[in-house]
């Protein structure tokens, strides 16, 4: 009979960690310091507590990540429960991240989960640093979009354009869509951004109003009527909320209405719900698959025990199931990620000399730029208005302009000639002043 | 996810064909990303967690020496836009107004005043509203003045096509203002969100064109009441 020690818990994730292996990277170093130190100082944030989040949790937990935090400004619904495993009825209306931390912690010894109900943006860029790797599982292009300018923003490139590994934040974003799924891995400086791929994107459906109006063919149409023109005709002034059952109702029954008048059949309330919130009907089982492939990725960005995924997995399991990796490649010129122009200045230049230097530098050759930094439009060639409001900053010291720090990052968009050819241009820049702190003279060498 | 997606891969797919072994690899990756001639993205970080045990020994000492904490920079959607609205380019008939300010592009209004066809002398203003991942998303945009219009409802939505379904993301600011004052000079009855409006225009033009005089010198077209705007 085997003897009666039951395996370890961490027998499976042994396997990986404790010893060589053909598949590991260069600086793999097996052993049981490493699963002690993955759980010690690994610090993993997972953004997005819902279908992907839940799984997430549960295998980082069990991957042998401790320290873990989570974040989401939803409460539990019923329509969730079907995925979101870590809910119960009894938990509807209570928030995803604190119910999911809790029931986390419960069944797996060890970790620690810290959950935050609140919106991803009303965290400090500090809160975001403090993690090693963060894990999405969000449901949107623009909050994704926000995650990566934050996490990329951390980015910091030394003098020859190489970026310093220290200062990358990798994250690994999961997506699901019905059958559907993808996993990326983003090491800012290294991979494409989530901004150097997003024009890959096609355009979202948008029905033309004059259609909803006059001449509606579907039940979407009916729906998209009832939302977005008779709502305003109704209530005018109030804002319809897509997560008000009584709006929803309403836009309903709208719907239906019209739908009769035109002799179109199919509007349901959960098509109401699916086309004004872009639901797409969720599925247990994508969500298990894009989040054990993303759990791995975190697992070997952080130990080195494999070659992680370059870079993008797709998922297809609406007929058999179908799998590609696929490399995409980082955009040199993207305004998120990218190096930008390296540009070194005395603190004295003014804005004004500024703008004129850039119509010499080789790498640029832009004339009539505008300039802003941070969100603050330091000067801007037109409109005429706005041109009038940033005259008083031309006199002023860039140096002063850009909060007397030693180096940070412009942007300028402007006409490019590049001989018989203009264009219009929009840059990034990587201004350090010399002189300041130690920041030795870098050779500009006309920016080669 | 997307057709767009796929159709790019394909041809990604095509080079990784020509790029067999490692080597070809490695000259094929070097010629798309100079700075790196390793031959994985993998290779060059290697396992983080040497890096996070240094961190987090730093974590609790100041912050680094260089700027302090990271200041998070613009959305990409607001560069974009920055550099939309830098190269403005509009006639005079329309003009822009920033009501928050020189810093917030997001928000702002531009008003129309054509000078040729039914509504000239009038003046409509528009207001936008830009979301944080323009160009990927149209700017929202309404009628803030109350018109007679076939493609202008009473509550302020715009029928125009590059607001909606043929929005693209190389479109730009300018070329919806321009969208927006070809409004004006050339009504259509085809794209009706006031059907009262589209049905007089096509049958009774001379009609409309009273009607549009009535409305925009303040009074009455049936039972909607046109403040002045003249």
């Amino acid at each position: 009979m085997a003897d009666s020690a039951p395996p370890s818990k961490s027998r499976d994730l042994d396997k990986l960690l404790l010893r060589p292996g053909n598949l590991v990277g260069p600086t793999f170093d097996p052993g049981v310091q490493l699963r002690d130190d993955l759980q010690e100082y690994a610090r993993v944030l997972v953004v997005g507590a819902g279908g992907l989040g839940c799984e997430l949790l549960k295998d980082l937990a069990l991957s042998g990540f401790k320290n873990l935090e989570v974040i989401d400004m939803d409460r539990i619904e019923v329509t969730n429960l079907n995925r979101q495993f870590l809910f119960r009825l009894e938990d509807v209306g209570k928030p995803k991240a604190e119910v999911a931390a809790k029931r986390v912690m419960e069944r797996i010894s060890g970790v620690n989960i810290v959950p935050h109900f609140c919106r991803i943006e009303d965290k400090d860029i500090g809160f975001y640093n403090d993690f090693n790797i963060i894990a999405l599982g969000l449901d949107s292009i623009e909050a994704r979009s926000y995650i990566n300018a934050v996490a990329c923003s951390f980015l910091e490139y030394d003098s020859d354009d190489n970026p310093r590994e220290e200062t990358m934040k990798p994250m690994v974003d999961g997506g699901t869509e019905g059958f559907k799924g993808h996993a990326r891995v983003i090491v800012p400086g290294v991979t494409p951004c989530f901004e150097c791929t997003i024009w890959l994107f096609p355009p979202q459906v948008k029905f033309p109003l004059c259609t909803l109006a006059e001449t509606p063919r579907n039940a979407a149409h009916c729906i998209e009527y009832a939302h977005l023109i008779k709502w305003d005709e109704v209530h005018s002034g109030k804002a319809f909320d897509p997560d008000n059952p009584d709006h929803m109702k309403w836009v309903y029954d709208e719907a239906v209405k019209r739908a009769e008048l035109f002799g179109i059949p199919g509007v349901t309330y959960s098509l109401t719900q699916g086309v004004v919130k872009n639901i797409i009907p969720a599925i247990a089982s994508t969500n298990a698959i894009i989040s054990a492939a993303c759990t791995l990725e975190t697992l070997k960005i952080a130990s080195g025990c494999s070659k992680t995924l370059s870079n993008y997995l797709t998922y297809n399991g609406v007929e058999g199931l179908h799998t590609k990796v696929t490399e995409f490649v980082k955009d040199n010129d993207c305004l998120v990620c990218g190096p930008g122009v390296l540009i070194e200045l005395d603190t004295t230049v003014t804005l004004k000399k500024f703008i004129d230097m850039l119509e010499e530098h080789p790498k640029l050759l832009m004339t009539k730029a505008s300039i802003t930094y941070h969100g603050k439009n330091l000067y801007m060639q037109a409109p005429p208005i706005l041109e009038e409001m940033t005259r008083s900053n031309l006199e002023l010291p860039l140096y002063d302009l850009m909060d007397k720090i030693p180096k940070g990052v412009l942007h300028v968009t402007g006409t490019v000639d590049r001989g018989n050819r203009k264009s219009s241009g929009l840059r990034k820049l990587r201004v350090v002043y010399k002189g300041i702190d130690g920041v030795t003279d870098m050779d500009m060498a006309g920016g080669a | 996810m997307n057709s767009a997606k796929t159709s790019w891969m394909r041809i990604e797919t095509g080079e990784e064909k020509k790029a067999k072994n490692p080597v070809a690899m490695a000259e094929h990756r070097k010629e798309k990303t100079p700075s790196f001639s390793l031959s994985s993205d993998f290779h060059r970080t290697g396992a983080m967690i040497r890096l996070f045990k240094v961190k987090e020994k730093q974590r609790e000492l100041a912050e680094n020496a260089n700027g302090g904490a990271p200041v998070k920079k613009q959305s990409p959607g607001e560069l974009r836009l920055h550099k939309d609205i830098s190269e403005l380019n509009l006639p005079k008939s329309c003009a822009i107004t920033f009501p928050n300010g020189k810093d917030n592009l997001m928000n702002f209004e531009v008003s129309i005043r054509p000078d040729e066809g039914y509504y000239f002398g009038g003046t409509f203003l528009f207001s936008f509203q830009v979301s944080p991942i323009y160009p990927h998303e149209a700017p929202k945009v309404k009628c803030k003045t109350k018109v007679y219009h076939p493609n202008i409802d009473l509550e302020g939505n715009v029928c125009l096509n590059i607001l909606r379904e043929d929005w693209k993301p190389v479109l730009n600011i300018n070329t919806v203002i321009y969208g927006l004052y070809h409004l004006f000079t050339e009504p259509n009855y085809e794209d009706p969100l006031n059907h009262e409006a589209a049905a007089v225009l096509r049958d009774n033009p001379k009609m409309f064109e009273s009607n549009v005089r009535r409305a925009m010198s303040g009074g009455y077209v049936g039972q909607n009441f046109f403040a002045r705007c003249i």
